[in-house]
């Protein structure tokens, strides 16, 4: 018998998560299972338009749905753990663990009902759009050491911005350029604030908010509802289907037959993460979010660097406003970011300030969102207020290092001057 | 290359760091800057440097006067500075630091690493340093980390190396090899700035010495010059470099410390089965060269570490697994290693900080209700008895000197009834005069009767104060010697050799 | 005598700054986003009389939904004149009971950005003792404003402790209780418990009159006694803060947390103490607002005093009196940005604006220096939060 201590703290950590799952899988297997009188058809639906079909739809008993996917769930969870014994990655088994567990419980919550997998996770992409794109503007403040909080309101402003040009000059291409100014706008008061005044990150970002809020809920009122027809009734992108990619069955419908404003999306988080680990802009960023003195005393700009990190960082959020308007339903509403920004941070530290750490985290409260949403359709009896609820308990989870200790830039927040510090 | 300062000034508000200094480094020599702590050594070389800017004075490289605004015109004029506080960024790799600032890219802004790690290894090679290019800062022995600076400002061809303080973190035997690169690099040419307080390493190393006091330079010196000598040039005045230290009467055992672990969150030893003893009336030191778990073992006794295996015992009693405060109730004083850090609060008036431990008890609250008036009558009493100056006790901690705020300190921890006295670095940072005071009150407490730890990576200071020494490495104690044994045989223990 | 009055208007004199600035960028928000100012650019004159006419409009109704409206004095008296006034101060309980929770904890050195949430907590228990029970009159309010106070306490106790234990940044956990909260009470609304009989929209029970806070100036005012329970609270904060064993080790903690814990004061405990007494204070709010205005709640209770009580707490530099202060100010805003709104084109919502403004040049006193060519201008402590990893 291994014991414990012989483990790494991540390795124990890793133990610990796929134990819970097992514990979790045994459940699901015993109570949607065994414990399940019925056997009700669940549905899943394959196709959504007019990829080359795979698959149309599967149909299963809700209890052999369960039995299955909970054993599928029990093997992952229990290959993981064979997996760190042999001192490999565990990721594949977790993964295989997670994805079951939630199979198994569509399974049984959509007894004798119909899902549409795929235009689930379609629908799941699109609200994690701006939430990719916010994080990114997260990362690329956090990683050169100033804390933005102020996601949301670059949001807003690009959503307000994008909206309210696209109307006026009927373009929706005006709309696309006008939104990542108006981030990079609020991105240049916190840059201006949190560098030059030195005012606290945290704060700065709370009141930029209450400012941009302030800002577009008063000029929607004043203009937007009464010039309706002139301020705020703009066009919206329409679907481009890649060709060959788009046709694929199930992938092709959720990841490439997207608007421009995803595309842009999967060129940002590539150029940001290839950008941040292998060129010397990445390397210097890096630098400045963890060591600003160290950086200094090679000769690196630290609060010029961090100022023009904070205004792309702006360009990308604002960009991702645009989705909210110009990317789907065209006109403006009152702050309908709705608190994406909080989500999108959320994101950047659950992903634990890395790129790819925050995109998936951004997909899988994308997820939840939408399963929320098609649960509530089809008319399954769980509160969605439950469901809408799990990304902020995620959240809270992974801060409180129940997952992995989570461990912000060092520098990160902390305004530099030299000899001010020291 | 030569280096010349004129008229050197830098003011910080009412105080005037640096006053006027003129200094020459002639091509391939070693000068040494000697000055107690506060004498304004590092202002000075962070002016040379482009960290700090200068009030007025000019800076000449080879007979022409150059402006230096930023670090990068300084590396640029061929001067690089390895600091006192290494400029590393720990999560980075050994290469990665190399080439910070000095990037070179291929196609798409690509980092390209290939040139400068050929450039690294055989500079390396040269010098004799094993040192793998992709290990991560956070993971090397201080030792090498410093290396990695030396490596550092001459892969960019550095012509004047100044080194703040580099011995500080050194053992005995690093110390040694530093000196010997020093003196190879001067025998290749380059021009050497060499800052100190420690005596011995000038007098061993130095071409020249030049004596900074209170912002001013105020003589030069050959290095044949005494340490006595050297020594009442730097402060001022004639200083006894040993503490008197009167016979005394070893009592029983005050502290018994067996078998103890203390380790990070993620499970890591930092303290590795430590087991000692202290009796009232004598002096044990822990030495060692920073980073082997001193630290961790002082607050350990205190209990403000949390994973904490093993015994502890005071007067016979267990403590371990008590609160903070009530280990301090149980007889502990407690010095912290940064008195800016962990032994005041800044903010708060030095009333205020001299009952942060007795806040709660009589005359200062009934009850909960506190009693501002019996904070500072209580207050004004230990400002006499420990010669704090300060011109009122409700100004705030922050307003006072280096040595003053040690005091008050000293003042708070030694005002409650003690068995034993815990002092972490305590006159790190200090001018010689507070030195001295701070040394005559752990004395004191000794020949009171008291248990005295002290921790400190001080050789001089451990060997003018200890009864006995206990060497710290690793975590572990390697041995406990007695007060009389000879600097090589520490300095090797420090080094983790024993025997 | 003289030097007290110093104190206070230099004191004063950065947030009069801060205040004048808002206002006027805030005027030209609403002059240049006026059509009827817009459609005059090509006259000048008329362009900066209209602008200058609108921006008087909205700043003098602003000053009548707030303080004292002669149109409602006109044959009632002048007492009835300042039923604006009453208004101010029944928004500005809330205020500053939650202000207050962020303040005390900005003196721990915890940023409280969960008084939203703690509001929500206070309001929905208050509530249910308030709809559920009958007691006699005093005890029920007493009953109902304890409910509030120990569920919101409970609420943010948990941020604390999750803190002390776990090291888990109070912001992130506050922004993050915020939404658990928000989507918790849409859902306790939505239960036979709550959901008042025959309704669907989300809406509680009335609470019973033995619940209610007494009126203060009569039936045709809505003042209540939640301003006494405010004030009381305001004053029991600087005496905790300042007289107290408690507050001392709070305010240690505050500003050197590193050095009270080597002087043997729990952070941990007081990380807890405070997030809890947080939580209370503003469970109060949410209690009072329930029982002394609305009388039931709603999924919209807790409006935006949650997250006005961060602005209350910086303009009132994190000081009770400071906060009592800034949240008069800031109720008198939102009252009078109603009557704006109703009266004027101006919305409401240029309030959110000033309030942003105001503090955003609060916290850079620099700037104000430089604008208005001061050079002593007292800043006091700056309140930082100390980034994620402090």
């Amino acid at each position: 018998m291994l014991s414990l201590k012989s483990f790494t703290a991540t390795q124990r950590r890793q133990i610990g998560l796929l134990t819970v799952l097992l514990v979790i899988a045994i459940f699901e297997f015993a109570s949607f299972g065994l414990n399940n009188s019925h056997n009700d058809p669940t549905t899943f639906g394959f196709t959504l338009g007019n990829e080359w079909v795979l698959i149309h739809k599967w149909v299963i008993g809700s209890q052999n749905g369960a039995y299955l996917f909970s054993l599928l769930a029990v093997i992952g969870a229990v290959g993981g753990l064979f997996l760190i014994r042999g001192k490999k990655s565990p990721a594949a088994g977790t993964a295989i663990a997670g994805v079951a567990l939630m199979m198994g419980f569509l399974c049984w919550a959509a007894a004798g009902k119909f899902i549409p997998l795929t235009g689930m996770l379609q629908g799941s992409l699109l609200l994690a759009v701006p939430l990719v794109f916010g994080s990114m503007s997260g990362l690329l403040c956090e990683r050169s050491g100033v804390i933005n909080i102020a996601i949301e309101g670059q949001l807003l402003a690009g959503a307000f911005a994008s909206g309210v040009v696209a109307s006026l000059t009927h373009k929706t291409t005006w709309g696309l350029l006008v939104a990542p100014l108006a981030g990079a706008l609020i991105s240049l008061l916190l840059a201006t604030f949190a560098i030059k005044f030195s005012v606290d990150q945290v704060i700065l970002g709370f009141v930029l908010n209450v400012l941009v809020i302030g800002l577009t809920d008063f000029l929607y009122k004043k203009l937007l509802i009464p010039y309706q027809s002139t301020w705020n009734s703009g066009p919206s992108f329409s679907h481009i289907e890649i060709p060959l990619l788009g046709k694929l069955p199930i992938l092709g419908p959720i990841f490439f037959n997207q608007t421009i404003i995803v595309y842009l999306m999967y060129l940002i988080v590539s150029l940001i993460t290839y950008s941040l680990f292998k060129t010397k802009w990445g390397l210097r960023t890096r630098s400045v979010g963890e060591h600003p003195t160290a950086a200094d005393s090679v000769g690196i700009d630290v609060n010029k660097l961090r100022f023009r990190n904070v205004l792309i960082a702006g360009l990308v959020s604002g960009l991702g406003g645009a989705y909210f308007t110009i990317g789907s339903v065209g006109s403006f509403g009152k702050e309908m970011t709705a608190g994406a920004g909080f989500i999108a941070l959320a994101a950047l530290i659950f992903g634990k300030w890395t790129p790819m750490g925050a995109v998936s985290a951004a997909l899988l409260f994308g997820f939840a969102d939408n399963l929320q949403g098609t649960l509530s359709i089809i008319g399954v009896s769980i509160p969605s207020e439950f469901m809408l609820m799990i990304p902020y308990v995620a959240t809270i989870i992974a801060v409180s290092g129940l997952v992995g200790r989570v461990r912000a830039p060092k520098a990160d927040g902390i305004h530099y001057s030299r000899g001010g510090s020291h | 290359m030569s280096l010349e300062l004129k008229g050197i000034t830098k003011s910080f508000g009412s105080l005037v760091a640096n006053d006027s200094i003129d200094l020459l480094v002639n091509d391939g020599e070693i000068l040494a800057i000697l000055g107690e702590n506060g004498a304004g050594k590092s202002t000075l070389m962070n002016i040379v440097y482009g960290l700090l800017k200068p009030d007025s004075g000019e800076i000449r490289v080879n007979g022409e006067v150059i402006t230096i605004n930023e670090p990068s015109d300084a590396l640029a004029a061929g001067i690089g500075m390895v600091h006192q506080h290494f400029m590393l960024i720990p999560v980075f790799t050994v290469l990665e630091n190399i080439v910070l600032g000095h990037e070179a890219t291929s196609k798409f802004g690509k980092l390209d690493l290939t040139k400068a790690r050929e450039k690294l290894l055989a500079l390396a090679a040269d010098f004799g340093f094993h040192i793998d290019p992709d290990a991560l800062i956070e993971n090397l022995p201080v030792g090498v980390q410093q290396r990695v600076e030396i490596l550092k400002a001459l892969m960019y061809d550095a012509k004047i190396l100044i080194l703040d303080e580099p011995t500080a973190v050194l053992t005995p035997q690093e110390t040694d090899e530093l000196l010997e690169v020093v003196k190879r690099l001067r025998s290749q040419g380059t021009s050497i700035i060499f800052i100190s307080h420690k005596l011995r390493e000038v007098k061993a190393l130095a071409d020249r010495i030049s004596v900074i006091r209170r912002g001013k330079v105020v003589g030069s010196a050959e290095p044949s010059a005494s340490q006595e000598e050297l020594a009442s040039l730097m402060v001022g005045r004639e200083v006894n470099l040993a503490p008197d230290k009167t016979a005394h009467e070893i009592k029983e055992v005050i502290l018994k410390v067996d078998g103890l672990t203390v380790s990070d969150p993620s499970g890591r030893g930092l303290v590795k089965d430590v087991s000692f003893e202290v009796r009232g009336g004598e002096v044990l030191a822990i030495a060692g060269v920073q980073g082997n778990g001193q630290s961790e073992l002082a607050q350990a006794i205190i209990n403000l570490e949390d994973h904490v295996h093993g015994s502890i015992s005071l007067g016979g009693k267990e403590i371990k697994g008590l609160s903070v405060h009530q280990s301090l109730h149980e007889g502990i004083a407690f010095i912290p290693e940064s008195r800016e850090d962990d032994g005041l609060i800044a903010t708060f008036s030095i009333a205020d900080n001299l009952i942060l431990d007795t806040h709660r008890e009589k005359p200062f609250a009934k009850g909960i209700s506190l009693s501002p008036r019996a904070v500072v009558a209580d207050a004004e009493l230990k400002a006499k008895e420990f010669d704090i100056r300060a011109q009122s006790v409700k100004d705030p901690a922050s307003s006072l000197s280096g040595g003053n705020k040690q005091k008050v300190v000293l003042a708070r921890e030694l005002s409650r009834p003690v068995q034993l006295l815990v002092a972490s670095q305590p006159t790190r940072g200090l001018d010689v005069g507070s030195i001295e005071f701070v040394h005559e009150r752990i004395l004191a407490e000794r020949d009171a009767g008291r248990a005295v730890l002290l921790f400190s990576t001080e050789l001089d200071e451990v060997l003018a104060l200890a009864d006995r020494i206990a060497v710290m490495y690793a975590g572990k104690i390697l041995a406990i010697v007695d007060s009389n044994v000879s600097r090589e045989k520490l300095g090797l223990l420090m080094a983790g050799v024993a025997e | 005598m003289k030097r007290i009055v110093d104190r206070i208007l230099g004191s004063a004199l950065l947030p009069a700054l801060s205040f004048i600035l808002a206002f006027i960028i805030s005027g030209f928000v609403i002059a240049f986003s006026d059509s009827k100012v817009l459609k005059l650019a090509s006259s000048p004159g008329k362009f900066i009389s209209t602008a200058l006419s609108t921006v008087g409009n909205a700043y003098l109704a602003l000053f009548q939904g707030s303080i004292y409206d002669p149109n409602l004095a006109h044959g009632h008296g002048f007492l009835q004149g300042l039923y604006p006034l009453s208004e101010t101060i029944v928004t500005a309980t809330p205020l500053i009971l939650t202000g207050l929770a962020v303040a005390l904890a900005f003196q721990s050195g915890l940023f409280n950005i969960g008084a939203q949430g703690q509001f929500i907590f206070g309001a929905i228990a208050a509530s249910y003792v308030g709809f559920h029970f009958a007691y006699t009159p005093v005890l029920h309010v007493l009953l109902a404003l304890l409910a509030g106070v120990v569920s919101a306490a409970l609420w943010g106790g948990v941020v604390g402790l999750l803190k002390a234990k776990t090291g888990a940044h109070e912001v992130i956990v506050t922004i993050m209780m915020n939404y658990i909260a928000g989507f918790f009470i849409l859902w306790i609304l939505k239960t036979t418990t709550f959901l008042r009989h025959g309704r669907i929209d989300p809406i509680a029970p009335e609470v019973v009159p033995s619940s209610h806070l007494p009126h203060l100036a009569g039936a045709n005012f809505r003042l209540h006694a939640g301003i006494l329970i405010a004030l009381a609270a305001a004053y029991f904060v600087w005496w905790l803060l300042n007289r107290t064993t408690i507050g001392f080790q709070f305010r240690a903690v505050g500003a050197n947390a590193s050095a009270a814990k080597t002087a043997g004061i729990s952070v941990g405990y007081v990380t807890v103490a405070t997030m809890a007494l947080c939580g209370a204070l503003a469970g109060l709010g949410g209690a009072v607002h329930v029982l002394g205005s609305e009388y039931a709640l709603t999924a919209d209770i807790a409006g935006n005093f949650g997250f006005d009580a961060i602005t209350v707490a910086l303009l009132g530099r994190a000081k009770p009196l400071g906060t009592v202060f800034a949240a008069l100010l800031f109720g008198a805003l939102r009252t009078g940005g109603r009557t704006m709104q109703a009266n004027t084109t101006t919305p409401l919502d240029i309030v959110l604006v000033i309030q942003a403004l105001i503090v955003l040049f609060i916290a850079a006193p620099t700037l104000v220096r430089f604008i208005f060519r001061i050079k002593n201008l007292k800043t006091q402590d700056a309140m930082t939060s100390k980034g994620w990893n402090g």
